[in-house]
């Protein structure tokens, strides 16, 4: 008879502990979160704003009603996608950074539906479609120099986000352009854009677009063969390729994947983002997404559903951030959420970062003994 | 075409050769004892933009010296994570980039306008008068900072502990060598450098920080640091051959001709880089512990 049986509540407190080990991916990027909070804090601290005002402002501008909650969706449905296309790779065993310029070439792509007329929902799946093949074929060459040349994909995904950001420079500039309005593009039509879901908002059906392509990638990687693959390549490429895994095959399958979520995020971002509905000149939309995709993606574990999660948290930084920047009379510049956004990052690559506190740990542990009433002779043994 | 025209472009060509391969260089000291830190791009920004603040308190050497600070601190950081803690390097490096984006566009802000900052003359450093125009005096030193690096990677007794952490940690501990200590000191110093050259950029260069003031140049040291399969010399080519491209474009710009779109010759830098890249690779070796923290058995 051991002690848990006789102490009920040894048992539940036990209990507890066990599902917050099996909590404990989740539990490390809220730990993270909160590491990232507090060292923007401290800046806010040090540059002289107040932190504690600046977080109300951010956490009612981002949770306060269901017009802020809206916002904060839209704002995360972006994130969703261009997060995936992270995701997906670094299951696949690659570090592709590659999401910023394929959501330009997606978005440049999705602006030219404004060129043809089609019946409405039938625009608006072109628009989608050109997006997604778009962004596919601009992670084609960094998954092809990579699978010919053995190219390392940070650094040749960096160089396709520079040039892919001065070839849609060009193309707003001069292919694109709206004769009337200079400074931006053409606007997509009214058939070819996601109707507004939330009356007053950005949010607009969009929205369903970013989950299904979450879930989809979910299925894909989880419940099919081609998945198994992919998961299989990233965890240990050798065992995969004596288990007869073509690595060339997943490599390349998890960059156009990459792609099409990188290029969908571009559509959304023009067909589904009120009010303008075409690429403003010098990108203000688009800029940093792909960046940004790759904090949701770490936070959110690389799951599908994690990143559905952490893109609510981090659509909702931005969200309140907007928020934030107006507020009082000391108001805390937008740039601050980026700010916290790196540190929750840096947080995120230390492994265990629970046990970087292992005072808590210990104590927590100590408890639980306590709790327990178990005899350190008897756990000894 | 006028003499004064080809002058301007080795002029401009060397200026952008400095920050490469300064950067390249402390790369391939930290690469060499096994850390592999994404976040060059990061520290360059940070460096250039407390650098220029530095500059402003206490003239171009301190600003260079605070640069190199900046530098060190975040490599430190970076290589507390990455060899203490085993982290995992590439998303160590990502968050530096990320925090460095967000901190610089954040500070420009507080300094007044958003996205630009000019470093008033006093605080930078004075060109020399040579032949070729005027030109920084740190573009001397990074084409002697190689060649020292490469004789002490080569030739002292504390390059081959470097090599041997990169190559073979087991060993190198057994040897009785600290593993994660040398490569905290290899990347903190690879970090100054780096800093040195951000500093450079703002102070020695521009005169000026904007918040894209780094323009992708840490990972074109990176792809030099990959051209040249860490020798530091060849590394100095890289630089020069980057740097080349990068001034022929802002060369093109100049030319009373504007026959492409300026969007076109800013994508030059990055083409070559590809190019320049892809055709090298294959025949490079990198330490085989290279990105992986070392645990003992």
């Amino acid at each position: 008879m051991t002690a848990s049986e006789v102490q009920p509540g040894g048992r539940l407190l036990r209990g507890v502990h066990r599902t917050l080990t099996g909590l404990h991916p989740a539990l490390e990027s809220v730990l993270a979160a909160v590491v990232g909070l507090l060292v923007g804090a401290a800046l806010m601290y040090i540059w002289g704003y107040d932190p504690w005002k600046a977080y109300w402002a951010l956490l009612r501008g981002a949770y306060g009603g269901s017009y802020e909650i809206a916002s904060s969706i839209a704002r995360g449905v972006p994130l969703v996608l261009t997060a995936l296309t992270f995701s997906i790779c670094l299951r696949g065993g690659m570090f592709n950074i590659g999401a910023e310029g394929q959501v330009y070439v997606g978005a440049a792509a999705a602006v030219c539906v404004a060129y043809f007329k089609l019946p409405p929902g039938l625009h608006l799946l072109v628009g989608i479609a050109f997006a997604a093949v778009a962004g596919a074929v601009w992670s084609l060459g960094p998954a092809l120099l990579k699978l010919t040349r053995g190219v390392h994909e940070v650094i040749s995904t960096i160089m396709f986000n520079w040039i892919a950001r001065f070839l849609v420079f060009y193309l707003v500039a001069y292919v694109l352009v709206d004769a009337r309005q200079g400074q931006r593009t053409v606007q997509i039509p009214l058939s070819a854009r996601f109707p507004v879901l939330v009356r007053g908002t950005d949010l607009s059906y969009s929205v369903f677009l970013a989950v299904a392509f979450a879930l989809f990638v979910y299925f894909l990687l989880w419940h099919t063969a081609t998945g198994y693959e992919v998961r299989a390549a990233g965890l240990t490429p050798t065992a995969a390729r004596y288990g007869g895994i073509s690595i060339r095959r997943t490599i390349a399958l998890s960059f156009v994947l990459g792609g099409i979520g990188a290029g969908l995020a571009g559509a959304a971002t023009t067909m589904g983002l009120p009010p303008t509905y075409a690429i403003i000149s010098g990108l203000p939309q688009l800029m940093n997404l792909g960046f940004d995709g790759m904090a949701v993606a770490m936070v959110g574990r690389n799951h599908p559903l994690g990143i559905l999660v952490a893109a609510l948290f981090f659509g909702g930084l931005n969200a309140g951030g907007r928020v934030m920047q107006f507020y009082g009379s000391n108001p805390v510049p937008l740039e601050m959420v980026r700010v916290v956004m790196g540190a929750i990052v840096l947080a995120m690559a230390i492994p265990e970062l629970v046990r970087v506190f292992p005072a808590m740990a210990a104590s927590g542990r100590a408890l639980v003994r306590m709790l327990s009433r178990r005899k350190p002779a008897e756990e000894a043994a | 075409m006028s003499w004064s025209y080809v002058l301007d472009l080795l002029r401009i060509s060397l200026h952008a050769m400095v920050p490469i391969t300064l950067t390249a260089t402390g790369e391939i000291i930290g690469e060499t004892a096994g850390l592999f830190n994404i976040g060059l791009e990061g520290i360059l920004l940070m460096s250039a933009f407390v650098g220029a603040l530095g500059a402003e308190a206490g003239g171009p050497i301190v600003g260079l010296l605070v640069g190199m600070g900046t530098g060190m601190a975040i490599s430190f950081l970076f290589s507390v994570i990455a060899a203490y803690w085993k982290g995992t390097q590439m998303v160590a490096g990502i968050g530096i980039n990320l925090f460095a984006l967000g901190f610089v566009a954040f500070g420009l802000i507080k300094l007044g306008a958003p996205g630009f900052h000019a470093v008033p003359a006093a605080a930078q450093l004075a060109k020399l008068r040579t032949p070729i125009g005027a030109v920084s005096p740190l573009i001397f030193v990074a084409l002697v900072v190689p060649f020292l690096a490469q004789a002490f990677l080569n030739r002292t007794r504390a390059g081959l502990i470097l090599k041997a952490v990169g190559e073979n940690p087991e060993a190198a501990d057994v040897a009785g060598i600290n593993v994660n200590l040398t490569r905290l000191v290899a990347t903190t110093f690879g970090g100054a450098l780096a800093g040195l050259a951000g500093a450079y950029l703002s102070v020695g260069w521009f005169g000026s920080v904007t918040k894209e003031i780094s323009a992708g140049r840490g990972f074109i040291a990176l792809a030099t640091v990959v051209f040249s399969g860490l020798n530091p010399i060849l590394g100095l080519v890289g630089g020069f051959i980057f740097g080349f491209f990068q001034s022929l474009a802002t060369w093109i710009k100049t030319l009373p001709t504007k026959t492409i779109p300026w969007q076109f010759v800013d994508m030059l830098p990055y083409i070559v880089t590809l190019l320049v890249v892809s055709g090298v690779v294959g025949r490079v070796r990198f330490p085989r512990a290279l990105g992986t923290p070392y645990k003992r058995e």
